[in-house]
């Protein structure tokens, strides 16, 4: 068991280098020379070339990596080529409020999936089954960034009870735990919660309907267990499962929030991205990825550990 | 000689093959037809684009912006530019499934390739396809198409390029595991034993039995490919104005959502009937081809 936990733990290390090594890529995939990425087109050729030095951009690309990755580990992510700030403040602010939206789309999506799921499992090939298997079919198939452009003509435009933009109501990024802040957050994290509620429902359906169908749950009911009590052991058994897709599932939300975030103007990483692309404000570009593919990594870890944990069944050794 | 010897034996039953039996399946899936029906009206639609729109796809007027639907002449509304709904979603679709059906063919052909390859080899092959694979599956797929697209900057070959790399690895893990269930197989192990070379393994007992699941697979990502491809257009990032595309007629229509709600979501819809439809016809696929994922 422990000797599985380290070997897990160590395989995670190489997949965060390649990782890193893609988004170091990410420059030098970019149309021209890569220094036109880091200085602003106007810059005078003697800064250029002190930039190009102090980038270490006149040495060969291993040798780049891995100065770029000495500085990444640092927490150095350089600075924005559009405001010329530091990239990792203004980015943990936006982390910080893509975690908030995420988390309560996650939370949402979850109950909501686990529950359909359940349901429609439990009542197999009726029209409850096929409403929630349904319901998780439009879920994964709508555009959510068309989804929360209805919501603002539904809920803001014309019964103007939501706000359509932002995160609180002074325009600033700070978020507070009172419904003035609260608000702002409704129909982001609704629209946002619809992909994780489809896929959700689709996984908990088919794994909740295998379990009812074990030997097993038809010993329980024959002991004249209450359903209350049936209903708990078939949880316990489906937990795991379920728990792997629902952390895989938070940790695409927060790479995937940026279309939701780019309509409700939603300050997290996913804004900070959209404006980074119309910049071509590179370097934005590459330190969020980074730390968006990086927290996805640890996720992945984490559930894969926790899921090891939780299963009595699963003993890699 | 007999008279019984005359009668001529009854011909052989028809053979009850696998592709029989998915056609009947399929015929008798009410919802399966229902979206291979539509998919194919659009489709048609598309091609017979410069036939059937009532108005060229690029002819604005300053006076006729942002009409409701039913306006007369334009059935469902002008654009914020005074441009032909109707006319512009027929036309958008093209450009929208070319760029959301592209990357997952291609990513079919080299990510089953790919994928066949390493399950078949297995041993030093396998680790460094499955290990490379590993890496990209560590980014989230929206994130991924929208760093590569990002970096690459605006243009349809450009996204079409980023959202081929988002599918290749999801096939590849699919072919895989596939390929290795299969090739340990008896009938595998049989067709070696008689002598049986590796190329002739794989294009007589491995392919027949794994383009299928692999096929179903990547028609379900077509949905997802459709959302991510407008998706990318949507975040400026896909095609420019003024072509007409799904996702970024949804963009430019969006200042005008407080003027034209109904109009400015009409593409939107587009996206969604499509993806749906491609999304229930490959569970139709799946159930009638009988693969369990």
């Amino acid at each position: 068991m422990l000797l599985y936990l380290l070997r897990r733990v160590l395989y995670a290390i190489p997949i965060a280098l390649s990782v890193s090594l893609v988004c170091f890529m990410l420059v030098h995939i970019a149309p021209g020379d890569p220094i036109n990425a880091i200085v602003p087109p106007d810059a005078p050729a003697d800064v250029v070339e002190q930039v190009r030095i102090s980038y270490g951009l006149d040495k060969p690309l291993p040798i780049q990596f891995a100065i770029w990755l000495g500085h990444v580990v640092t927490g150095d992510l350089g600075r924005s080529l559009a405001t010329g700030r530091a990239i990792w403040p203004d980015l943990s602010n936006a982390l910080v409020n893509t975690l908030i939206l995420a988390v309560t789309a996650a939370t949402i999506g979850f109950v909501l999936g686990c529950f359909l799921g359940c349901l429609a499992a439990s009542f197999l090939g009726t029209w409850v089954d096929r409403l929630a298997v349904g319901l998780a079919v439009a879920g994964v198939s709508v555009p959510h960034y068309w989804l929360g452009m209805v919501m603002v003509i539904i809920f803001s435009v014309t019964l103007n009870v939501l706000p359509a933009m932002g995160a609180g109501p002074d325009g600033s990024g700070s978020f507070g735990l009172d419904w003035a802040h609260l608000r702002y957050l409704v129909l982001p994290a609704v629209t946002l919660c619809v992909i994780p509620m489809g896929i959700v429902t689709r996984a908990v359906r088919g794994i909740v309907a295998e379990i009812l169908n074990q030997d097993f749950v038809t010993t329980l009911r024959g002991k004249g267990l209450r359903r209350s009590g049936v209903l708990w052991h078939v949880v316990k058994n489906a937990a795991p499962n379920a728990l792997a897709v629902m952390g895989l599932q938070l940790g695409y939300l927060m790479g995937g929030s940026i279309l939701v975030e780019t309509v409700f103007s939603w300050p997290g990483t996913g804004f900070l991205l959209n404006n980074a692309i119309f910049q071509r404000d590179i370097p934005v570009l590459q330190g969020t990825i980074l730390v968006l593919a990086m927290f996805f990594v640890a996720l992945n870890l984490g559930v894969d550990l926790l899921q090891t944990a939780i299963d009595p069944r699963i003993r890699r050794a | 000689m007999s008279a019984s010897l005359a009668v001529p034996a009854p011909r052989a039953a028809a053979p009850n093959s696998y592709w029989a039996g998915v056609r009947r399946r399929l015929l008798r899936d009410r919802v399966t037809l229902i979206c291979g029906g539509i998919l194919l009206l659009m489709l048609l639609a598309m091609i017979l684009a410069p036939y059937i729109a009532p108005h060229p796809p690029f002819q604005g007027s300053m006076v006729r912006r942002l009409k409701p639907i039913g306006f007369p002449g334009y059935p469902l509304g002008t654009d914020e530019l005074g441009r032909d709904m109707l006319t512009r979603l027929i036309y958008g679709g093209r450009l929208s499934w070319i760029m959301g059906i592209t990357p997952v063919a291609i990513a079919f052909v080299v990510g089953g390739f790919l994928g066949i390859a390493a399950g078949f080899a297995g041993g030093g092959l396998n680790m460094l396809i499955m290990r490379v694979t590993d890496v990209f599956y560590a980014f989230p797929s929206v994130l991924l198409a929208v760093a590569i697209s990002g970096a690459l900057g605006s243009g349809i070959s450009n996204a079409i390029l980023a959202l081929t790399m988002v599918f290749i690895p999801p096939v590849i893990r699919v072919a895989e595991t596939v390929t290795t269930s299969v090739r340990n197989l008896d009938y595998v192990e049989a067709a070696r034993a008689s002598g049986a070379g590796a190329f002739t393994i794989v294009r007589v007992h491995v392919l027949p039995n794994v383009l299928g699941p692999i096929f179903v697979y990547a028609t379900g990502l077509i949905s997802v490919a459709m959302i991510l491809a407008s998706g990318l257009s949507f975040l400026g990032l896909g095609t420019r104005p003024p072509e007409p595309e799904w996702g970024l007629m949804l963009n430019t229509l969006r200042a005008a959502i407080y003027t034209q709600p109904v109009v400015s979501v009409l593409p939107g819809i587009c996206i969604f009937v499509t993806s749906i439809c491609f999304n229930l016809l490959s569970d139709g696929l799946r159930s009638a081809m009988d693969v369990r994922q």
